[in-house]
C-alpha cells in the first residue's frame, strides 16, 4: 500500500515552535550515545560544543565573522529559492565578487591611495557577484538551461580563474613564487570593531542588507512578484509579472551579495588573495538559506548555530581530543534533526488506495 | 626576496633575547598543539607529521601534553584554530602546511610568549621558526630508479600545484632519470590538491593510459599507488611507506620523518633554549628516509644504495652543474650546484621536460 507525503494547510504556532525542541532533542539523544560509546562525558562535551564558545567574548567575535559570509549569502539565496530559482552557484559569485575588489586593492597598492578604497572594492563585489550570477540567469531565459547546472558549473570557472590570477600577474614578485599577492595596504582594509579580536566592519554591512532584505520581501510589491513566481508562476503571468525580470532580479541580488560576502571575508580576515578563499562558504549558506526558511532574520539565526557548530567542533578536537569525523558527524545530525522535524511538522504521511489513471 | 629574508633574520636576530621563552616548570606539563590540513588518516603528509607528534608524546612521557586539530582549511578558519590552540593553554604550536604562514603570523603577533613553528615557509618572527625537509634529494633517486625500471622510457608524474617544492622535486626526478638514460620522458597531471584520493587515481590511470609504467606522485594519498597496483605498474611512494598498498607496486617510498625535529625543538622548549630558526633538514639529517627498496632487480638496488650513501655524505648534490633549463640556457655551471635559496624559488624546468608551468 503506497505512502503519500502531503503538505498540511494549517499548522498551529504550538506545532511550529516545537520544530526546533525536537530537534535538540533528537540530537542530544543521538550526540549522547555517540559520546558514551567513545568513552567521552556527554555533558562535559555538550558544553564544550555549545556553551562554552557563548561565554568568552574571543569566542563570541569568531562565531560571528564565521557566520557574516553565511548570512549574506544566504540572504540572497533567499531571493532566488523564494522565485523558485535554484541558485547553487553562490561560491563562484562570491570568488568572482572578491576578484573584481580585489584587482582595484592590487592596482592601487602602494600608491597611498586614499579611504575610497574600501568603498570602492565593495562595491566592485557586488557588481562582479552580481555579474557572474546573471551568466545562469541569461542562459535560463535565452536558453532555457538549468540554472542549477550552470550556476554550479561557474563555480569552478571563477575558482579556476582566481587560481590563474594568484600564481600568473597577481603574483607577489618577492613571494618566492608561491601562489599569493601581496598583502593589502591599510585602505583596502576592513576596520577592526574591538581593541582585540576579528569583530570586523562587515558585520554591520551584513545587518543592515538582512533589515533592507526583510522589507523588501516582506512588504514590497517586488517581494510579492519574487514569492508569486515561485509559489503560482501562471498566477504571476496573468498578474502581469515579467518572468524574465524576476529570473534576472533575484539572481543579481543573489550574487551581488555573495560578491560583497567574498570581498568582506577577503578585506575582513584574509588580507590577501590567494587560491583558496573560502572553506565552502557558498554551499554551507545554501543549508543556512534553508534552515532559515528563506526569512533573512532566521538566516541570521541559522547563520549563527552553523558557526556555532563549527567552533564547538574546534573545541572539542583541541580540549577532548574527539577526532574531525565526529565532530563532523555531530554536525551532520543535528541539521538532518532540523529539516526532518520541519517537514514532519509541515507535511504528514497518509496511506492511499491504488487507483487507477483517470 | 632577499629583503623579506635579510628583515626575517634581522627581525629574529633582534628579538632573541625577547624569544628565548622561561623553562616549563616541572610540576607542569608543556601543552603542544598540532594544526593539520588532511585527516590523520591520510596515510601521507598529515599522518606522518602526527607519527611525529606521538614520538615527542613517547619521547617526553608525562611532562608534555598534545592534542591536533585535523582538517583545517587555509585561510582565516586556520587563524582561529591557532588562537583556540593558544588559549587552550598551548606554549608550543606546530602549523604543518604552507597556506597557514600568514594566519601563524598574525596570531604569533598577538603571542609573544607562544613558540610557533612552522611548516614550509618562509616567512620568520621572533617567535615563529620555520622548517621543512629537503625532499628533493629523494627524488634524485626515484628518477635513476624509474629510469633502470621502465620499459617505455615514461615516467608518470601526479603534480599537486605548481610551487618551488613540487617543480625543484619534478627537476630532480627528472636529472636522476636522465643520470641513467638520458633520453627519459616523463608526463606530468597537475591535480591542484594536497589530499584529493579520487583525482590522484584518476590522473595514476589517465597516466598509465599514456604509456608509464612508473608512477610518482606529490600528492599525500595511497590513491595511485593502488591504482598502479591493480595495473600492475610500478609507483613510488610518498611521504610515509605505503608498501600495504602496493606490495607488488612499490619500488621504494620518500618517508618525512619529522619525529627528530619534533621532539628537538620540544627539548628546546622545555629547557628554555627556544629560538627563531629556519630548518632544512635532509637525508643526512634522517629527516628524508628511503623505504626499503622493493621489487627490483638487485643491481638496481645496489645503484639506488650508492647514490643514497652519496647524497648523505655530500659527494653527491641533486642540482649540481651543468644543468641547462627547457630553453637551452646554461643555468648551473659545472662544477657548481644550485644554492638552496635558489632551489626553495625555483619556478623553471631542466631540459627534457615536454610541459609547462601552469600559470607561467
Amino acid at each position: 500500500m503506497p505512502l503519500r507525503i502531503e503538505r498540511q494547510e494549517h499548522i498551529s504556532g504550538l506545532r511550529l515552535t516545537l520544530v526546533p525542541l525536537i530537534a535538540i532533542a533528537f540530537t542530544i539523544i543521538v550526540g549522547t550515545v555517540m559520546f558514551v560509546a567513545l568513552g567521552h562525558d556527554p555533558i562535559r562535551a555538550f558544553g564544550i560544543y555549545f556553551i562554552e564558545p557563548l561565554t568568552d567574548t574571543w569566542t563570541l567575535q569568531e562565531l560571528v565573522v564565521k557566520a557574516c559570509p553565511l548570512m549574506l549569502i544566504g540572504t540572497g539565496l533567499a531571493f532566488c529559492y523564494r522565485a523558485n530559482r535554484w541558485n547553487i552557484g553562490a561560491e563562484g559569485q562570491y570568488v568572482a565578487g572578491a576578484v573584481l575588489g580585489s584587482w582595484l586593492a592590487l592596482a592601487t597598492h602602494g600608491t597611498d591611495a586614499g579611504p575610497w578604497v574600501l568603498p570602492a572594492m565593495l562595491a566592485l563585489g557586488v557588481i562582479g557577484g552580481a555579474l557572474w550570477g546573471l551568466i545562469p540567469a541569461f542562459l535560463r531565459v535565452r536558453f532555457g538551461a538549468s540554472e542549477i547546472l550552470t550556476s554550479l558549473m561557474l563555480v569552478y570557472v571563477a575558482q579556476l580563474g582566481l587560481d590563474y590570477l594568484v600564481r600568473g600577474p597577481w603574483r607577489d614578485p618577492q613571494g618566492f613564487n608561491f601562489p599569493q599577492s601581496v598583502t593589502f595596504d591599510d585602505v583596502a582594509l576592513m576596520p577592526l570593531l574591538l581593541g582585540e579580536g576579528r569583530l570586523h566592519g562587515g558585520i554591520l554591512i551584513a545587518l543592515v542588507v538582512i533589515a533592507a532584505a526583510t522589507f523588501v520581501l516582506g512588504r514590497t510589491l517586488v517581494g510579492y512578484s519574487i514569492e508569486l513566481a515561485g509559489s503560482a508562476p501562471r498566477a504571476a503571468a496573468f498578474a502581469g509579472f515579467d518572468e524574465r525580470r524576476v529570473t534576472y532580479g533575484v539572481f543579481a541580488v543573489s550574487g551581488g551579495l555573495a560578491g560583497l560576502a567574498g570581498m568582506i571575508e577577503v578585506t575582513g580576515t584574509i588580507g590577501q588573495m590567494q587560491p583558496s578563499i573560502s572553506p565552502g562558504y557558498g554551499f554551507t549558506a545554501i543549508i543556512a538559506a534553508m534552515l532559515g526558511r528563506l526569512h533573512p532574520v532566521l538566516i541570521l539565526v541559522s547563520s549563527l548555530v552553523l558557526a556555532l557548530t563549527y567552533i564547538g567542533g574546534e573545541a572539542a578536537q583541541i580540549t577532548m581530543r574527539l577526532p574531525f569525523d565526529v565532530t563532523r558527524v555531530f554536525q551532520g545530525t543535528l541539521l538532518i534533526a532540523i529539516l526532518a522535524a520541519d517537514v514532519l511538522v509541515r507535511y504528514r504521511v497518509r496511506r492511499v488506495e491504488e487507483v487507477g489513471h483517470a | 626576496m632577499r629583503k623579506i629574508l635579510s628583515m626575517a633574520v634581522a627581525i629574529a636576530a633582534g628579538f632573541t633575547l625577547a624569544g628565548a621563552g622561561t623553562p616549563a616548570s616541572a610540576a607542569e606539563k608543556l601543552k603542544i598543539g598540532f594544526v593539520y590540513i588532511g585527516p590523520v588518516g591520510d596515510f601521507g603528509w598529515t599522518y606522518q607529521h602526527d607519527q611525529g607528534r606521538k614520538a615527542v608524546e613517547k619521547e617526553f612521557g608525562d611532562k608534555v601534553e598534545t592534542t591536533y586539530v585535523e582538517n583545517v582549511p587555509e585561510g582565516p578558519d586556520a587563524e582561529r584554530v591557532i588562537e583556540q590552540l593558544v588559549r587552550a593553554g598551548n606554549k608550543l604550536i606546530f602549523t604543518t602546511s604552507f597556506g597557514y604562514m600568514e594566519p601563524t603570523l598574525k596570531v604569533a603577533k598577538r603571542y609573544p610568549k607562544v613558540f610557533f613553528e612552522h611548516a614550509t615557509g618562509y616567512k620568520r618572527a621572533a617567535n615563529v621558526s620555520t622548517y621543512n625537509s629537503k625532499f628533493h634529494e629523494g627524488r634524485y633517486i626515484l628518477g635513476q630508479i624509474a629510469a633502470k625500471t621502465s620499459k617505455t622510457g615514461t615516467v608518470g608524474y601526479i603534480a599537486s600545484f605548481p610551487i618551488p617544492e613540487v617543480i625543484s622535486g619534478i627537476n630532480a626526478l627528472m636529472l636522476g632519470a636522465q643520470s641513467v638514460n638520458p633520453d627519459m620522458k616523463v608526463k606530468i597531471v597537475w591535480v591542484n590538491s594536497w589530499f584529493d584520493p579520487a583525482k590522484e587515481a584518476d590522473a595514476a590511470k589517465a597516466l598509465i593510459d599514456q604509456g608509464a609504467d612508473v608512477i610518482s606522485q606529490h600528492t599525500d594519498s595511497p590513491a595511485a599507488m593502488q591504482a598502479a597496483e591493480a595495473r600492475g605498474v610500478k609507483a613510488f611512494g610518498q611521504a610515509s611507506d605505503m608498501i600495504n598498498f602496493g606490495p607488488k607496486a612499490q619500488l621504494t617510498s620518500i618517508i618525512d620523518n619529522w619525529a627528530p625535529y619534533y621532539i628537538e625543538r620540544t627539548k628546546a622548549v622545555l629547557d628554555g633554549t627556544w629560538k627563531s630558526t629556519d630548518t632544512w633538514s635532509g637525508m643526512k639529517d634522517g629527516e628524508v628516509v628511503m623505504a626499503p627498496y622493493t621489487n627490483m632487480p638487485d643491481d638496481v638496488k645496489a645503484m639506488a644504495e650508492k647514490t643514497e650513501a652519496a647524497i648523505k655524505d655530500g659527494s653527491l648534490h641533486p642540482f649540481k652543474g651543468p644543468i641547462t633549463n627547457q630553453k637551452g640556457e646554461l643555468v648551473v655551471k659545472e662544477g657548481a650546484a644550485l644554492s638552496d635559496k635558489d632551489i626553495l624559488s625555483m619556478n623553471w624546468y631542466v631540459k627534457g621536460i615536454d610541459d609547462k608551468i601552469p600559470g607561467q
